[in-house]
């Protein structure tokens, strides 16, 4: 019983960790001849409608046009696919098509030799992409992984509520925010929800915040020099601390999830919020964690993250993200090929059509139906610069600390001198 | 009793073999010694001592768990791990939950079983009804308190502020979330103390009650000087396991916390999982994994030997008056 009881919480870690290896040694590595028969291992995470069929037809459809060529798919949830492919990353024996956010995750894979460089191969065809959306997925001046999904962040906000509150237009600055927050309290509304459980939505602010006021640059530079500890990263910190001050979030944030339902998305898919700062998904998140599933329709807007006076930023410099696919170093020669044809404009149409995806290929962008889809991706198409989300682009460690750190700011625990000093120590101790 | 003494006491099971020492085994019997050990001893090594083997050769790396471990940096781990705020805190907070374990959830579950003793109407639904929720898994549990705690619309805060307080967002406060932790896992796991004290108090014999009564002890000095000191065992068991429980405390606070807000309501077993699985610091996890370890089998052994140990050596007595 005693032996037993205490060592259960090893097994889960090691023992999984053993299973790995053991799992590496039974793995085939791929066939390698260009014209012998294939099979590609492709794992992705739109394992519900409405890409999930899209990608199966796409699937379909090569296999149809290559004899030989067999596309294995597995679709699985996003939680259950990092953990599925930490374990395999971690034997060395990584699907052959799956996939990757780009960022500090993508380079921990590239220096582990797992992902094929595949500047070369897609050359061809890669100068029909968003420039913006291939920033994740170059490391180095080279590109390792194609993304087929690219979108960003910004203020999604309730059109009644701020029209109840007498604000007729949006704000174009910081101080306009903090304003509008003041009006919208005064009218009895909740200015804005958060999910503070989950913390990386509370890092949007912050990362933000630091890239009007410090620049695009400050960003990449800080995790260049592993120094957060600069007078412009404390001044994000102080002017998220104004808004905090002015306890705009809904009842027990820090305790709601984002997609649960009395989470953030929730809130405000049910009007009990007048604004969130989310990525380009959060109008159908609204919508199917709202009590109706239909979130607050027509009434929803969306506007870009104001400048802040007398930053180095600027508003048309977005901060966002998007799904891609990387290629496992032992893929079939084939996989290369099929992930052209899923870039295809006719393939990228198709998954503009379901209101799900944001294409990156220039040519599909006509494609996008929904009105706020369509503001998402022109402010996109405009972008004078693109950087990740800070806890996908900086290595696990760092970024998991920022979303630590910004959430202890929130919570008033930590000062804004103190986080970028927490911050500055773990990207040192990489 | 003895069904709960029997399986932790390699002692009772001494005399039996002392007989036979020194006489070898015939040849067919080392035969099916094997056949039977092998599998058994094979499942072991693999899956308990490997690992600890293993985790305790990567907590003396720096390891990101790519590749094989090569960045030695010997006890750095462990020294980073005690003075590491969150984990200092981890170790303060089981405390506290052990401590709030000892003191209200066992006895509460020791009155209840008491309770449920008596003749009492409907005495078996009651049972059942205390009994059910350690039937559910942690998960599901946890899941069904944070839409009881949900803070705007859950049943929690709405019938509390019937009552004049807020309930509602007790696991988004960090003062009161611990608390609130502490209150779901005792409701899951006060049934099974309830039914292990109940099993022990109908194994005690009438005649010694009515004895105590015989000779003048009132209903409190029955219970102090013959019901308490003979469900001893039973609350010996119970204390080790609830305490070994709670250094482990990992699935409930997960999925109802995370370990927040702001590592309020962090265990040891949550932040190994935030290192080893979020920032793939696995080097830093197997410390912590290993740490956890040491507590376990440091006090198991302590508590074997100190306080378990009369119950051990009565089992060893008693096996050794019926021979």
């Amino acid at each position: 019983m005693t032996a037993h009881l205490s060592r259960r919480s090893l097994l889960g870690l090691v023992g999984a960790g053993a299973g790995a290896y053991l799992l590496s040694a039974c793995s085939d590595g791929g066939s390698d001849e260009p014209d012998g028969p294939q099979t590609i291992n492709w794992w992705h995470i739109q394992n519900t409608e409405p890409m999930l069929p899209v990608w199966a037809a796409v699937a379909q459809e090569y296999q149809g046009a290559h004899t030989g060529v067999t596309v294995d798919i597995q679709p699985l949830e996003n939680e259950a696919f990092k953990t599925k492919l930490t374990t395999a990353t971690q034997a060395g024996s990584p699907p052959d098509l799956f996939q990757s956010w780009g960022g500090g995750v993508l380079r921990q894979q590239v220096d582990a030799g797992l992902v094929k460089d595949l500047t070369d191969d897609v050359q061809p065809w890669i100068g029909g992409l968003l420039p913006a959306a291939m920033q994740p997925f170059t490391i180095d001046g080279r590109i390792y992984g194609v993304p087929f999904d690219v979108g960003m962040v910004g203020f999604w906000y309730n059109k009644d509520l701020f029209a109840k509150a007498g604000i007729t237009t949006t704000p174009t600055t910081w101080a306009g925010v903090l304003d509008v927050v003041r009006k919208l309290k005064a009218a009895g509304t909740v200015p804005i929800a958060l999910a503070g459980k989950e913390k990386w939505p509370a890092h949007f602010y912050w990362a933000y915040l630091a890239m009007r006021i410090g620049g695009l640059g400050a960003l990449q530079q800080a995790a260049k020099d592993k120094n957060f500890d600069t007078p412009d990263f404390v001044a994000a910190g102080e002017r998220l601390k104004e808004l905090v001050d002015l306890q705009p979030f809904q009842k027990g944030f820090l305790g709601a999830d984002y997609s649960s339902p009395d989470g953030q998305a929730a809130t405000m898919g049910n009007g009990g919020a007048a604004m969130e700062l989310m990525g380009q998904w959060a109008p159908s998140v609204q919508a199917s964690s709202s009590t109706g599933k239909k979130g607050i329709g027509d009434k929803l807007g969306f506007f870009p993250f104001p400048a802040v006076d007398g930053g180095k930023g600027v508003a048309s410099e977005v901060f966002g993200g998007g799904n891609g696919f990387a290629v496992g170093k032992d893929a079939p020669t084939a996989t290369v090929d099929f992930l052209k044809t899923l870039l295809s404009a006719d393939n990228q149409r198709k998954a503009a059509q379901t209101g799900a995806v944001l294409p990156t290929v220039r040519e599909a962008a006509p494609a996008i139906s929904d009105p706020n889809n369509k503001v998402v991706a022109e402010s996109l198409a405009s972008a004078t610069g693109f950087q990740l989300y800070l806890d996908q682009a900086y290595p696990p460690a760092v970024g998991q600390q920022v979303n630590d750190s910004v959430a202890e700011l929130i919570a008033g625990t930590k000062t804004p001198a103190q986080i970028v000093k927490d911050i500055s120590a773990v990207a040192k101790s990489q | 009793m003895t069904t709960l003494q029997t399986p932790t006491t390699p002692a009772a099971a001494g005399p039996a073999t002392t007989g036979r020492r020194g006489r070898r085994p015939r040849p067919g019997r080392r035969g099916t010694l094997v056949a039977f050990l092998t599998p058994a001893l094979a499942l072991f090594l693999l899956l308990v001592i490997a690992p600890i083997v293993v985790a305790s050769y990567a907590s003396l790396y720096k390891w990101n768990g790519f590749g094989l471990p090569e960045n030695f940096v010997g006890l750095d781990n462990y020294t980073r791990a005690f003075a590491d705020p969150t984990f200092r805190g981890d170790l303060w907070r089981a405390l506290v939950l052990i401590v709030l374990s000892l003191v209200i959830q066992l006895p509460a579950a020791l009155g209840l079983a008491m309770l449920l003793n008596q003749p009492l109407r409907g005495r078996s639904v009651y049972r059942l009804v205390f009994f059910a929720p350690y039937v559910l898994s942690e998960v599901t549990t946890a899941v069904l308190f944070t839409l009881v705690f949900s803070p705007n619309r859950g049943l929690g805060g709405t019938i509390s502020r019937w009552l004049g307080a807020d309930a509602g967002a007790v696991f988004a406060d960090p003062d009161t979330v611990l608390f609130a932790v502490f209150l779901v896992v005792s409701w899951k796991y006060f049934g099974l103390y309830m039914i292990l004290f109940l099993a022990a108090r109908q194994g005690i014999p009438k005649e010694l009650s009515e004895a105590a009564t015989t000779d003048g002890a009132g209903a409190w000095q029955t219970f102090r000087y013959v019901t308490l000191p003979l469900l001893g065992p039973t609350i010996r068991i119970s204390v080790f396991l609830s305490v070994i429980g709670t250094i482990q405390l990992f699935d409930m606070v997960w999925v109802l916390t995370g370990g927040g807000p702001i590592h309020a309501s962090e265990t040891m077993a949550v932040t190994m999982y935030q290192y080893g699985f979020r920032r793939f610091e696995v080097g830093y996890a197997s410390a912590i994994s290993i740490v956890m370890f040491a507590l376990s089998l440091v006090f198991a052994l302590f508590y074997q030997r100190v306080v378990l140990r009369r119950d051990t050596e009565g089992a060893l007595t008693s096996q050794g008056v019926q021979r």
